[in-house]
């Protein structure tokens, strides 16, 4: 009878949850339906704009969404937030504007010894042909994505893999050291000036109807975003080094014993990291126009707010997260968002950032690591 | 016979006496008289202190600094909770001292105890009386920050506490219009802050031993030295009286082992917000002091680099040691501020040849950025450790490492 007992009065308190939660789900609720409610209500206001905006929160939500897979694949793995990530990404769109501006791959601190010249010049401007500005773009993407890569990878091995025993806390302030180091690179590298890039994507529109027009020169961001997250997916789901990855992510020591090399597949993992910080740096450059030494640590923020939005180590949650945030952003910038005005923007991000964080570190779509799972 | 109580009371005068207590003791007479000295620089000289270059104006800011790095080592040293944006409580302190010692609002006329400023309107209170309420105000920011986010793990901590330290001075920057009213007057920054002072009266008893007014002459900043030394000098003692205190080992207990402490009864939240709270006063303090010596508040002037340098400053020196932290925030200020141009122009004049003109302090946050990356990687205890931080380093060291198939 005692048994019986006890299982009756645990059954309800395992059905609902506290009242403190439920508290948080109503506030949460509220916030939700509030914030869709005043978007649906611009919406009727003007659709036409209201369109346009969503569009170029698509845009940069799918650049916010390729850092942010940077950051939840290393996070899914070693559980590290690398900080640099967001600073190897500027020197990626640093690296795309030697390409386009000066048709030659260069190497940070080393701009005028070591310049491998690309053939057939890529030094692009905008009245070239269309088939030069496609090559300059595919070099600069490839080159880009290399040197990304590389950065990224070297920095695992010379700062975080001697770490791996300490305490947490410390990989995470080498991850700060190499964030200010790549900073440093930047600065000597070209100068503390917006580095401009020529307007070398197409122009034109894709949509023109209604008043609703979206720009080539946005949509190719989309466009080039797309193929690249499949191809992620791909290696990820299909291939054997995705299966050390997952492997390798839930228990490291048992996927050391199944013979998996577990060094390599970190190693991979930041490669894999560094080539779309890489890619999203060139995207962004080319998209944008001009590039800034500090431009990493604030949109490698954003990024990490979108991974940790969209469930940390969770790679449909990075993306779905980087579009949302890139939707926040753009509503938020073009006033649509509960009349705040663009330059809360910032402060908009990080309190979601902090919320999230404090109230459902999980995110949305639930968190995929070591300690997560 | 010598009970082991008789040993403790009469020390040997052996070279570690000396080493303990001399070196300090002479460090200290140093600093005190630094002010007096520095009138006959051939003195100083001679000591190789006068190469370094510090005038009254840097030897402040460096004493600043070493305040914050001291007010972070309470919550990374102590308590080991990874705080990035130290800077929020160093512009809270600031702006604190915005609100309650300047024109800012000027629809105001409150004066009290304030010296030289009553025809100008405003709030103005005592400095004295401002620089508590700085560290009040940061305090009850620290508890606000740090009572729903202490609960999470080590890095997401961290990364909060860096939302936090871009948040605030956000709001700073966009704080001239909020529904109309104007609390930071924005990106124009707040200027014409009271000084500090002891009024006529006081100044005249004690025959201009303690001024009237602190002025912001280069000649005169003597009394602004020894004002921020003595505010150096009682968070010394109170970090040292913290650490030995039942609070000082409940925040070593959680920052060891944190399931381990919570099932002795150690308090966790309690315990962690203490630190939070105690480390952010010492942060507004310095603040309040800082933005009445410049003179002018701004919300550019509070970014996450400074958060990071006071971070670097408790991790060369040894986190959770004192005179390590002291130490490394005088060595990380004075490279911040004057030092990497001495050895730059050290290094320019002494290379024979023609046009060195290497600017070292163009790569200032870099050599930073080494500098976090060698410590942790070859000393993590920091130059002067602190026993116990060094033996919790070195503790992941013994375990074989199972999965490195490499070898």
């Amino acid at each position: 009878m005692a048994t019986a007992d006890t299982t009756a009065q645990r059954l309800p308190s395992r059905r609902l949850p506290p009242v403190s939660q439920l508290v948080l789900w109503f506030f949460g609720a509220v916030l939700v339906v509030a914030t869709f409610g005043w978007l649906i209500k611009e919406f009727i206001e003007s659709p036409s704009r209201f369109i346009e905006v969503t569009l170029i929160g698509v845009t940069n939500g799918s650049i916010y969404a390729l850092v942010a897979l940077g950051y939840t694949l290393v996070y899914g793995i070693i559980e590290l937030i690398n900080f640099a990530h967001g600073d190897n990404f500027m020197i990626g769109s640093f690296e795309t504007h030697s390409i386009v501006t000066e048709g030659a791959f260069q190497l940070p601190l080393y701009p005028t010894t070591f310049v491998l010249g690309i053939p057939l010049g890529t030094t692009a401007v905008a009245a070239d042909s269309g088939l030069h500005r496609a090559y300059a773009i595919a070099m600069a993407l490839f080159f880009s994505m290399l040197l990304c890569m590389t950065i990224n990878v070297t920095i695992e091995r010379i700062g975080y893999k001697p770490l791996r025993n300490q305490p947490r806390l410390a990989p995470l302030i080498t991850a700060i050291g190499f964030s200010f180091l790549l900073q440093n690179i930047a600065l000597i590298w070209k100068n503390a000036s917006p580095q401009p890039v020529p307007d070398i994507f197409p122009h034109g529109n894709v949509i023109s109807t209604h008043g609703v027009s979206y720009e080539w020169g946005a949509f190719i961001v989309v466009l080039i975003t797309i193929p690249l997250l499949l191809v992620l997916s791909w290696l990820v789901r299909s291939t054997k080094a995705g299966k050390a990855m997952r492997a390798t992510a839930q228990d490291q020591d048992a996927s050391a014993m199944m013979g998996i090399n577990v060094d390599r597949t970190i190693s991979f993992t930041f490669a894999l990291g560094g080539a779309l910080a890489g890619a999203a740096g060139a995207i962004y450059v080319l998209a944008v126009g001009n590039t800034k030494f500090d431009l990493g640590f604030r949109l490698g923020l954003f990024a990490f707010t979108a991974a940790v939005l969209g469930g940390i180590g969770n790679l449909t949650g990075a993306v779905v997260g980087g579009l949302l945030l890139g939707l926040i952003a753009a509503y938020n910038d073009a006033d649509l968002l509960f009349n705040i005005g663009a330059r809360w923007t910032n402060t908009v991000i990080f309190s979601i950032l902090i919320l999230i964080l404090v109230f459902k570190p999980s995110g949305l779509l639930g968190e995929q690591t070591p300690e997560g799972q | 016979m010598t009970t082991p109580a008789a040993r403790l009371r009469a020390p040997s005068l052996d070279s570690q006496a000396v080493r303990r207590w001399g070196l300090p003791a002479a460090a200290i007479v140093l600093i005190v008289l630094y002010p007096l000295l520095i009138e006959n620089i051939g003195f100083l000289d001679s000591l190789f202190v006068g190469r370094l270059g510090i005038d009254m104006d840097t030897a402040f800011q460096m004493a600043v600094y070493v305040m914050l790095a001291l007010g972070l080592n309470i919550v990374v040293g102590y308590a080991g909770l990874l705080d990035l944006g130290y800077v929020a409580f160093f512009a809270l302190g600031a702006y604190t001292l915005g609100w309650f010692g300047s024109g800012l609002f000027s629809g105001q006329n409150i004066h009290f105890l304030d010296v030289g400023n009553t025809a100008i309107p405003g709030i103005h209170l005592s400095f004295w009386v401002v620089v508590p309420l700085a560290g009040l105000v940061c305090a009850i920011a620290g508890i606000i920050i740090g009572w729903p986010t202490l609960r999470l793990r080590g890095d997401y901590l961290a990364i909060v506490t860096l939302g936090f330290g871009e948040i605030i001075p956000d709001v700073f920057r966009n704080g001239d219009d909020i529904n109309g009213h104007n609390l930071t007057n924005g990106v124009r920054g707040i200027t014409q802050l009271d000084r500090p002072g002891f009024g006529e009266s006081i100044n005249n008893a004690t025959g201009g031993f303690l001024p009237d007014r602190y002025s912001s002459l280069p000649d005169e900043l003597k009394p602004w030295f020894y004002t921020i030394l003595l505010m150096c000098l009682i968070t010394i003692f109170i970090n040292l009286r913290l650490r030995d205190s039942r609070l000082g080992r409940a925040w070593i207990a959680v920052r060891e082992d944190e399931i381990a402490a919570s099932a002795m009864g150690v308090p966790l939240m309690r315990t962690k917000l203490w630190a939070y709270a105690i480390g952010g006063v010492f942060g507004g303090l310095a603040g309040a002091i800082y933005g009445s010596f410049i003179n002018g508040i701004f919300p550019t002037s509070f970014s996450f680099q400074i958060s990071v340098i006071v971070l670097v400053m408790v991790i060369v020196g040894g986190m959770g040691n004192i005179w390590g932290v002291i130490v490394g925030a005088s060595l990380i200020s004075w490279l911040n501020f004057i030092g990497l141009q001495k050895i730059g122009n050290l290094l320019n004049d002494g290379i024979p040849g023609s046009a060195h003109d290497v600017d070292i302090t163009k790569y200032k946050y870099g050599l930073f950025g080494i500098l976090l990356i060698l410590m942790m990687l070859f000393r993590p205890e920091g130059i002067i450790p602190s026993a116990r931080r060094k033996a919790e380093f070195s503790e992941g060291e013994g375990e074989a490492v199972l999965y490195d198939t490499a070898h």
